[in-house]
C-alpha cells in the first residue's frame, strides 16, 4: 500500500520539514533494532515464563504493560516479539520486492511481447486484492509462520512490479540514456551504469515503506490464526490470544497493537525522509 | 468508444478466465486425496467405498485437463459447485454473503473519502501546525491494523462507554464500528494522496489566474483545486476497494458479521476448496467492475482522458 | 499625470519570511493607454513585483510601499475580500503558457465567464453571449464552437487568446501580462503582441513583464530594467535601447543576438564566467571559402504513428550539407521537424528513406556496432542539459565518463593527476572552475549546466557538434555567454556545427548557412547573409517579419 503511495508522492512539490518526526522515528527505529537483536537488554525476563499467581494483572509498577492469562509479562513479550515481526516483515518485503524486481525488469526490458504478457499476468494478480492472494496461498500450503511470510511477500509483489516497470520505462526514455548512446556506449554499458542504478535506487525507499505494511499484514494473518501461533510472542498472535479476554483485560490487546502501529509509522516516516533526502541531495 | 469498451470487456473476461485457472491449478497443488478433503479431511475415517463414490461424483479420476475444462464449463454457466463442509451449493451461499460485504465496503469507501477530503482541505488551509497535524494523523491512520483498531474501538465504545454494540447486530448501530474500522486506515492513505495533489493544484498557474480574476480562496478550492486533487484518489479507489475486501475478512470475523470475508476465512481454515474458489471469483468480478467504474469516473472528472 | 494614472507605485518593497527582500524599493506609474515593460532576468524580482500589484505575492510575503494605487485608489491594507472584489475588475493578469494557466479540466468558456459571474449580475445566458463577444474580440475564430473546448484542445496561440479574453472580460483599466508570449512560436508571438497593442490602444494601461528586450520593444512605450530587486534604468523605449546609460542595461542590449554579425561578442569580456584561456585572435571564417563537406543528409524521411494509427511525416525529404569549420543553422517553429532531424543526424533514429553520410562514408545506414567507434567524432548538446546528465553522477564522473576510453574504467584512475589535469583543461576550456567537479548537475545554475554539457560534448574530441536548442531555456545574458563560448571553441578546434533553434535571432547570429524548416520540409536554404537579407520563400519572409528586433 505504501508502495502505491510512494509512486504518487514522487510528484511532491516541496520538501516539507519533518525534522522532529524524523528524529523521533530514528529513536524508535533504534529501540526496535535493539529489541530485535538483544531483547534481554531491554527486557531481561523470559517471554514464555508463566506465573499463574500474577495472571491478568493490569499495568502496574511490576508489570508495566500488565500480564496475560498465564501471568506472562506483556512488556517482556512485546519486546521479545519484535524480532519475529521485524524478521517476518523484512523477509516478506524481500520476497515481494525480489519478485517485483524480476517481473518489472522483465516487462520493462524485454520488448513489447514480454511486457504485454507480464502486464496481463499482473492484472490477474491484482484481481486477487490484498489478503486474498495470501489466503489462497495458505489454503494450498497450510498455515504457519513461513507460509504466512511468503504469502504476504507474494501479495505485495504485483504492486512492486508495476512501480519498477514504470520506473524502468521512465529511466529508459530519459535524455541521459540517449546522451550515453551518443557518447558511443553499448546497450549493456548503459543498462549497467545508468538504467539499473537509477531504477533500483528508489527501491530502498519502497522497501522501507513496505516493511511497515508487511508487518501489519503478517500480524493480521497471525491474528486470524494462519501465521504464528500462541504462545509465541509474536504481536499478531498475542493480540489473537488477548481477543478472548477483551472485556476484562484490554492491555493484552492494546500494547502489542501499539507496537505494530509504532513500527509501521516509523517505517513510513523514515522511508519518506530517505526519499526526500535522495531526491533533494 | 464502442471499440474501447469491447477491449475492456475482453480484458475482463480474460482476467476472469485467468483467475479461475490460477485458482484451479493452485488447488491441485494441495497435497493429499481431494476425495478425502470432501469427506472431512485426513482426520475422518472415510470408508474406501465412500471415497470411491466421491471420486466418481466429483470426477477426481478424470485427467486433470478434463477436470479443468469441466470446471471452466461449470463456471461459465455460473455453477460454482458444492461446498465440501456445508453441503450446499456455493453459488447461492456466496451470493447471499455478497450483499453484506458490499454494503460494508461501499459505506467504508464513502466514509474514507469524506474523512480524507475533510482532512486534506483542512490541513492545506494554511498554517504550519494544521499541515503537520494533518500529515501526522494520516500517517498514523494508514498504519493502523484493522484488527487492532476494531479491538480498540470495541473496548472504548462498547465496553467502556457502552454506546455501540460489540458485535454487528442488524440495523445501523451495528454497522458503525465495522465501517469506521475499515474507513480510518483507508482515509489515511487517500488523505496523503489528496493533500499531496491538492498542494500541487493550489500552486498551479491556473489557480493564480483564477485568483487574479477575483476568485476567493473557497472558490479556488471548490471550483479548481479539489477536482484536480481528487483525480489520483479516484484512480486509486479500485485498489482501495480491493483492500477493503481483504479488510472485511478481519472486520467480519471480529464483529461476527456475516459476509464474504468471514465465509472465505472459514473456508480457508476448513480447506473448503469450492467455497474459496467461489469467493475468489465473486471478488474478482466485483474488483473488475470496480476498476471499470473508477475508470469511468476518472474520465468523467478529467475530460483529457476522453480525448487521448 | 499621476491624477489620472492607472497605476502608481512608490517605493515598493517585497520580502519573503526572514530572507533579504527580493524587491527593494521600486517606483513607477502607468497612464491609461500606455505600455510600460519591466524587463529583467530570472530572479530579478519582476514577477514578484507584478504579483504584488494584485495582492498575490504569496502568504508569507511582506509587501510594503509608500504608495500603491490602482486606478487612483489605494490597495494598501486591503482585506482578502476587498482584494477579491477588485481583482479582475480593476486589474487583469495574463500569465505565460495558457496550457496550465487556464484550468485544463474546465471549458475555456467557463473560465472566461468566471470574471463575469464574480463581478456582475449578468445571468447565465448573458454571460455566455458576452464570452462569445470576448473571444471574437481577441480574434479566436469560430468562438461559439470554441467555448466548449479545454485548454489542451487548443493551439498555443488560441489558448493565449482565451487567457487574454478572460483577463479583459470586465475591461479592467490595467492589464498585467507576465511573459505573455514566452513559450510561443515567433509568428504566433507577433500576433499576440499585436493583440496586446490593440488592447492598449483602446485605452487600457498595459504592464508587460518579460525577460526579452526585443519582444517588449515592439509595443512598449517605456521600458524599465530590473536587476536584483531594483529598477536600474527606465525611460522611453527608444532612449533606453538606443543609448543605454547603466552598465547592466548596456550588457543586456549587447546580449541580444539578432542583427549582430557572426563573430560579434555578445557578453562582456570581464563577466565572472569568462574563460581564463585568452580568446583566439583568428578572424571569423568567411562564408566564401567553404571547406569540404563533413556531414551530408540526403533525402531524409521519417514518420511517426499518430495515436489513431495513421502515420504523420515528421521529416520529409530533407537534404543538407555541413562544411568543415562552418555552422549550419536549422530554424523552424514547433512541429517543423527540426528535433527529429537532429535525432536522425545523431543516428538515434533510423530514417525510413534517405541517409546521413559522415566524412563521405555511410553513417545512418550502418549497424550501431560499427557506428559506435565513430560516435566520439560527433558531439551533441541538448536543450535540457540537466535531463541529459545521469542525476546520480557528479560533474567529475560525467566528464570522466565522457573522456572515456582514454581513461581506464577503474574508479580510482579518475583521481590520477594525469586525468585530473585533462578534466581541468576541459573545464577551463568551457569557463568553469574546478570547484564544480564535486557537484551534481542539480546544484549548478542553468548556464553552468550547459557549459558542462559542452565540455562533455568536447571530451571525445569531436569534429562535429549537433546543438539542439542549446540556449533556449537560458537567460539572455547567459545565452550570450554560451553563444560566445560555442563560437570560441568552434574557432579553436575548427569544429563544424549544426545549430538547431526556433530563435531566428540566435540562428542569424551564429550561422554561416541556414535551412528554414516547416512541416518537416526545408522550404529555403542558403548562406545566412543571403537568406536573412533577401528571403525567397513566403514562409521565410513571414518568419523574418515576425522576429523581434530591438527598435524593430
Amino acid at each position: 500500500m505504501q508502495a502505491e503511495l510512494a509512486a504518487y508522492s514522487s510528484q511532491s512539490v516541496r520538501p516539507r520539514r519533518l525534522a522532529v518526526a524524523e528524529g523521533l522515528a530514528g529513536l524508535l527505529a533504534l529501540f526496535l533494532l535493539i529489541a530485535a537483536v538483544v531483547p534481554q537488554f531491554l527486557a531481561p525476563g523470559d517471554p514464555l515464563a508463566i506465573d499463574p499467581l500474577a495472571a491478568f494483572s493490569p499495568p502496574t509498577f511490576a508489570h508495566g504493560f500488565g500480564t496475560d492469562e498465564s501471568g506472562r509479562d506483556i512488556y517482556t513479550r512485546v519486546v521479545h516479539g519484535t524480532q519475529y515481526s521485524l524478521v517476518i516483515g523484512l523477509a516478506a518485503t524481500a520476497i515481494g520486492l525480489g519478485l517485483g524486481v524480476v517481473l518489472g525488469t522483465l516487462a520493462g526490458m524485454l520488448g513489447p511481447v514480454v511486457d504485454f504478457t507480464v502486464n496481463r499476468f499482473l492484472e490477474v494478480l491484482f484481481a486477487f486484492p490484498g489478503l486474498l492472494l495470501a489466503l489462497l496461498f495458505i489454503l494450498v500450503f497450510g498455515p504457519g509462520v513461513a507460509t504466512a511470510t511468503i504469502a504476504v511477500g507474494l501479495s505485495t509483489a504485483p504492486g512492486y512490479a508495476r512501480i519498477i516497470r514504470a520506473q524502468l520505462i521512465a529511466v529508459r526514455g530519459a535524455a541521459f540514456v540517449e546522451a550515453a548512446t551518443v557518447l558511443g556506449r553499448t546497450r549493456w554499458q548503459i543498462l549497467a551504469r545508468h538504467i539499473l542504478p537509477n531504477t533500483l535506487a528508489p527501491l530502498f525507499v519502497l522497501a522501507t515503506l513496505g516493511v511497515g505494511q508487511a508487518i501489519v499484514w503478517a500480524a493480521t494473518l497471525s491474528y486470524l490464526g494462519l501465521g504464528a501461533e500462541p504462545p509465541t510472542a509474536e504481536w499478531g498472535a498475542m493480540l489473537s490470544a488477548g481477543r478472548t479476554y477483551i472485556t476484562s483485560a484490554w492491555w493484552m490487546s492494546f500494547f502489542p497493537g501499539v507496537f505494530i502501529v509504532l513500527t509501521a509509522v516509523t517505517a513510513t516516516v523514515l522511508g519518506r525522509s530517505i526519499d526526500r533526502r535522495m531526491r533533494h541531495a | 468508444m464502442l471499440g474501447r469498451l469491447g477491449v475492456r470487456l475482453a480484458g475482463a473476461v480474460f482476467v476472469l478466465w485467468a483467475v479461475a485457472s490460477v485458482t484451479f491449478f493452485a488447488v491441485r497443488l494441495i497435497p493429499g486425496d481431494p476425495a478425502q478433503a470432501v469427506l472431512g479431511g485426513p482426520g475422518s475415517q472415510a470408508s474406501p467405498e465412500a471415497l470411491a463414490a466421491v471420486t466418481a461424483e466429483y470426477g477426481f479420476d478424470q485427467p486433470v485437463f478434463t477436470q479443468y475444462l469441466t470446471q471452466l464449463g461449470r463456471l461459465a454457466t455460473g455453477d460454482l459447485g458444492r461446498s465440501y463442509a456445508l453441503n450446499m451449493e456455493v453459488g447461492p451461499l456466496v451470493l447471499a454473503q455478497l450483499g453484506g460485504t458490499l454494503l460494508l465496503a461501499v459505506l467504508a469507501l464513502g466514509l474514507a473519502w469524506v474523512i480524507a477530503l475533510a482532512l486534506a482541505t483542512w490541513s492545506t488551509r494554511g498554517g504550519r501546525v494544521a499541515a503537520r497535524v494533518g500529515s501526522s494523523l494520516e500517517i498514523v491512520a494508514a498504519a493502523l491494523p484493522h484488527f487492532w483498531l476494531a479491538t480498540s474501538l470495541i473496548v472504548v465504545f462498547s465496553i467502556w462507554l457502552g454506546v455501540l454494540p460489540p458485535i454487528s447486530t442488524a440495523g445501523v448501530a451495528g454497522l458503525v464500528l465495522p465501517v469506521f474500522t475499515l474507513a480510518i486506515p483507508l482515509a489515511g492513505f487517500l488523505g496523503q494522496i489528496m493533500r499531496e495533489s491538492l498542494l500541487i493544484a493550489l500552486e498551479s498557474p491556473f489557480v493564480l489566474s483564477a485568483r487574479a480574476r477575483g476568485e476567493g480562496a473557497r472558490g479556488v478550492r471548490w471550483i479548481h483545486a479539489l477536482r484536480h486533487a481528487s483525480l489520483p484518489a479516484i484512480s486509486l479507489s479500485g485498489w482501495a476497494f480491493g483492500s477493503l475486501i481483504s479488510g472485511a475478512v478481519v472486520v467480519e470475523t471480529i464483529f461476527a458479521r456475516p459476509g464474504l470475508g468471514r465465509t472465505l476465512l472459514n473456508a480457508v481454515t476448513l480447506r473448503d476448496v469450492p467455497v474459496v474458489i467461489g469467493v475468489v471469483m465473486i471478488v474478482a468480478v466485483a474488483y473488475i467492475l470496480m476498476t471499470l467504474l473508477t475508470d469511468a469516473v476518472s474520465r468523467l472528472v478529467d475530460p483529457r482522458l476522453r480525448l487521448s | 499625470m499621476s491624477a489620472t494614472a492607472a497605476l502608481t507605485v512608490h517605493n515598493l518593497r517585497v520580502g519573503f519570511g526572514a530572507a533579504e527582500p527580493v524587491v527593494r524599493g521600486v517606483s513607477f506609474e502607468i497612464a491609461p493607454g500606455e505600455c510600460l515593460a519591466i524587463v529583467g532576468e530570472s530572479g530579478s524580482g519582476k514577477s514578484v513585483t507584478a504579483r504584488s500589484l494584485l495582492g498575490l505575492a504569496g502568504g508569507n510575503a511582506r509587501v510594503q510601499a509608500d504608495r500603491l494605487d490602482l486606478g487612483g485608489r489605494s490597495v494598501q491594507g486591503l482585506t482578502d475580500r476587498a482584494w477579491e472584489s477588485r481583482r479582475g475588475k480593476d486589474v487583469g493578469l495574463v500569465l505565460q503558457d495558457a496550457l496550465v494557466s487556464l484550468d485544463p479540466l474546465r471549458p475555456i468558456g467557463r473560465e472566461i465567464a468566471d470574471s463575469l459571474r464574480l463581478h456582475t449580475t449578468l445571468g447565465a445566458a448573458a454571460r455566455a453571449r458576452r464570452v462569445i463577444e470576448l473571444l471574437d474580440a481577441v480574434g479566436l475564430p469560430d468562438p461559439a464552437h470554441q467555448v466548449q473546448k479545454r485548454s489542451g484542445q487548443l493551439s498555443g496561440g488560441e489558448r493565449q487568446r482565451a487567457l487574454i479574453a478572460a483577463a479583459i472580460a470586465l475591461d479592467p483599466p490595467l492589464l498585467i501580462a507576465d511573459e505573455p508570449t514566452t513559450a510561443l512560436d515567433v509568428t504566433v508571438q507577433a500576433q499576440i503582441l499585436a493583440l496586446l497593442e490593440q488592447i492598449k490602444r483602446s485605452g487600457t494601461a498595459l504592464l508587460l513583464i518579460s525577460h526579452d528586450l526585443a519582444v517588449v520593444s515592439r509595443i512598449a512605450d517605456r521600458v524599465a530594467l530590473m536587476h536584483d530587486g531594483l529598477l536600474i534604468e527606465s525611460g522611453p523605449t527608444e532612449q533606453v535601447l538606443g543609448s543605454p546609460q547603466h552598465e547592466q542595461t548596456r550588457s543586456m542590449v549587447a546580449a541580444v543576438p539578432a542583427d549582430k554579425p557572426r563573430g560579434t561578442r555578445l557578453s562582456p569580456m570581464d563577466s565572472p564566467a569568462a574563460r581564463t584561456i585568452p580568446r583566439s585572435p583568428a578572424p571569423a571564417p568567411t562564408a566564401t571559402e567553404q571547406g569540404e563537406i563533413v556531414l551530408e543528409a540526403i533525402g531524409l524521411t521519417r514518420s511517426f504513428r499518430r495515436p489513431d494509427g495513421s502515420r504523420q511525416l515528421a521529416v520529409d525529404d530533407v537534404s543538407f550539407a555541413l562544411h568543415r569549420g562552418s555552422t549550419l543553422g536549422i530554424v523552424g517553429e514547433s512541429g517543423s521537424g527540426k528535433t527529429t532531424t537532429a535525432r536522425l543526424v545523431l543516428a538515434l533514429l533510423e530514417p525510413e528513406q534517405g541517409e546521413v553520410q559522415l566524412f563521405g562514408r555511410p553513417w545512418s545506414s550502418i549497424a550501431e556496432k560499427k557506428r559506435r567507434g565513430r560516435r566520439p567524432g560527433v558531439g551533441a548538446i541538448y536543450q535540457d542539459a540537466l535531463g541529459s546528465f545521469d542525476p546520480r553522477r557528479s560533474v567529475a564522473e560525467i566528464l570522466a565518463d565522457a573522456l572515456g576510453s582514454a581513461l581506464t574504467h577503474s574508479r580510482g584512475s579518475r583521481r590520477s593527476p594525469q586525468s585530473l589535469a585533462r578534466l581541468t583543461t576541459l573545464l577551463d576550456e568551457v569557463g568553469l572552475a574546478g570547484t564544480v567537479l564535486s557537484r551534481r548537475p542539480l546544484e549548478l545554475s542553468g548556464g553552468q549546466r550547459q557549459r558542462v554539457g559542452i565540455a562533455r560534448a568536447l571530451a571525445g574530441r569531436p569534429e562535429i557538434l549537433i546543438c539542439d536548442e542549446p540556449v533556449s531555456s537560458l537567460d539572455v545574458s547567459v545565452q550570450a555567454q554560451v553563444l560566445d563560448l560555442l563560437d570560441d571553441v568552434q574557432r579553436e578546434r575548427g569544429l563544424s556545427l549544426i545549430f538547431i533553434s526556433h530563435d531566428l535571432g540566435v540562428v542569424q547570429h551564429i550561422s554561416d548557412d541556414v535551412a528554414v524548416m516547416r512541416s518537416g520540409r526545408i522550404v529555403e536554404s542558403g548562406p545566412a547573409a543571403r537568406v536573412f537579407a533577401a528571403p525567397q520563400h513566403p514562409y521565410s519572409v513571414q518568419l523574418l517579419k515576425a522576429v523581434p528586433r530591438l527598435l524593430g
